[in-house]
């Protein structure tokens, strides 16, 4: 008797198990979609994923919003959501988060004295590479020019009498 | 070959580990300047924390006039636990307000917890979806700004408010403010 109770408490275990699992995977699925934002139309959502990929998490060091799990990012993306459908211009949310949270939410950092070594030193560096190269191309070419009549006699001489015959 | 051109690979480590230097030793990458100080307030209509008696009362921009400090805090934040005995110290030994943003949190749990440490707040606004933090380019609790008469933000310290930023950083801003307004 005893054992058929027990029999009967595990089946009834496994079945509450196989209920508890099933429920939270049902829960789970709407839990991971808590962020479908609803938008008036598909180009406002594409604008919203450009956006949320292009602007910087201010708490995170080098995510943007879109890839933070830190609730300021979620703040951040809600802000946008909230600004595209009041028909703000792309322009304008990025002025919005930049006049609060300044140029750290921005990728992009703008033109101006602070950043200048930044936009200028690739360009610069590019400068000095090509400098080099027509430097070092220059002096090759002007080494090949500079036999003059006893050294190219000479240089006949060490390639032989073939080399000579060649001569058109 | 150039005898000086021998150099140049010393020179190049040289410029390097100079830049280098420079850069790990600029401020901490985690602290963003604030793009706030020497502007107003942002507008703002909320609810009050209740934790006086001001229950049904709603605050404003015009309510936030310094000089006084604006911190911005919550209980589910350990910093903001750590700082608050410095909070209450500042009130009680300046007498300087201190204005709270009770910044995401529960209502009660907030006033329980002023009720167990103490209320060093002259008055707590509740910004519970996080709106006027965004506003006030809060990206982690603790914060806290400094306003001046105007209610124009003077300074913003991200992280705790301990005894040394009170009197390296704080305290100077502070007596500059007050300094100004007995003059004027």
């Amino acid at each position: 008797m005893v054992e058929v109770l027990r029999g009967l408490r595990d089946r009834v275990a496994v079945v509450l198990a196989i209920v508890l699992v099933a429920a939270t995977c049902h829960a789970a699925g709407p839990a991971g979609a808590i962020e479908a934002f609803q938008f008036d139309n598909p180009e406002q959502e594409a604008r919203y994923r450009a956006l949320t990929e292009e602007l910087r998490c201010p708490k995170c060091l080098n995510t943007n919003l879109a890839g933070s799990d830190a609730p300021i990012a979620a703040d951040l993306r809600a802000t946008v959501h909230r600004l595209i459908l009041e028909g703000q211009s792309d322009q304008a949310i990025r002025d919005y988060l930049q006049q609060r949270y300044g140029d750290f939410i921005l990728y992009n950092p703008p033109l101006r004295p602070g950043t200048v070594l930044l936009w200028a030193l690739p360009a610069a560096l590019l400068l000095v590479g090509v400098v080099i190269i027509v430097a070092m191309v220059r002096r090759r070419a002007g080494e090949e020019a500079s036999f003059d009549d006893a050294e190219r006699a000479r240089l006949d001489a060490l390639l032989g009498d073939d080399a000579v015959q060649e001569k058109p | 070959m150039n005898r000086a051109s021998l150099f140049v690979p010393l020179a190049a480590f040289v410029v390097i580990a100079g830049l280098l230097y420079a850069g790990f030793s600029l401020n901490d990458p985690h602290v963003l300047p604030s793009a706030l100080i020497g502007k107003p307030f942002p507008a703002f209509d909320l609810p009050a924390l209740g934790d006086g008696s001001d229950a049904t009362h709603r605050y404003t921009a015009a309510d936030v006039r310094g000089p006084a400090l604006v911190n911005v805090w919550a209980t589910w934040c350990p910093t903001c636990r750590a700082e608050h005995a410095e909070l209450l110290r500042i009130h009680r030994e300046t007498g300087l307000p201190i204005i709270g943003v009770n910044y995401k949190d529960d209502s009660a749990q907030a006033r329980d917890w002023l009720q167990q440490l103490g209320n060093p707040y002259a008055f707590n606004i509740v910004d519970s979806d996080g709106s006027l933090g965004v506003d006030l380019g809060v990206y982690g609790a603790p914060e806290t700004f400094l306003v001046d008469a105007s209610g124009t933000i003077v300074y913003k310290r991200v992280g705790d408010v301990n005894r040394s930023v009170w009197e390296s950083e704080i305290k100077p801003h502070v007596e500059a403010l007050q300094a100004g307004a007995s003059r004027g």
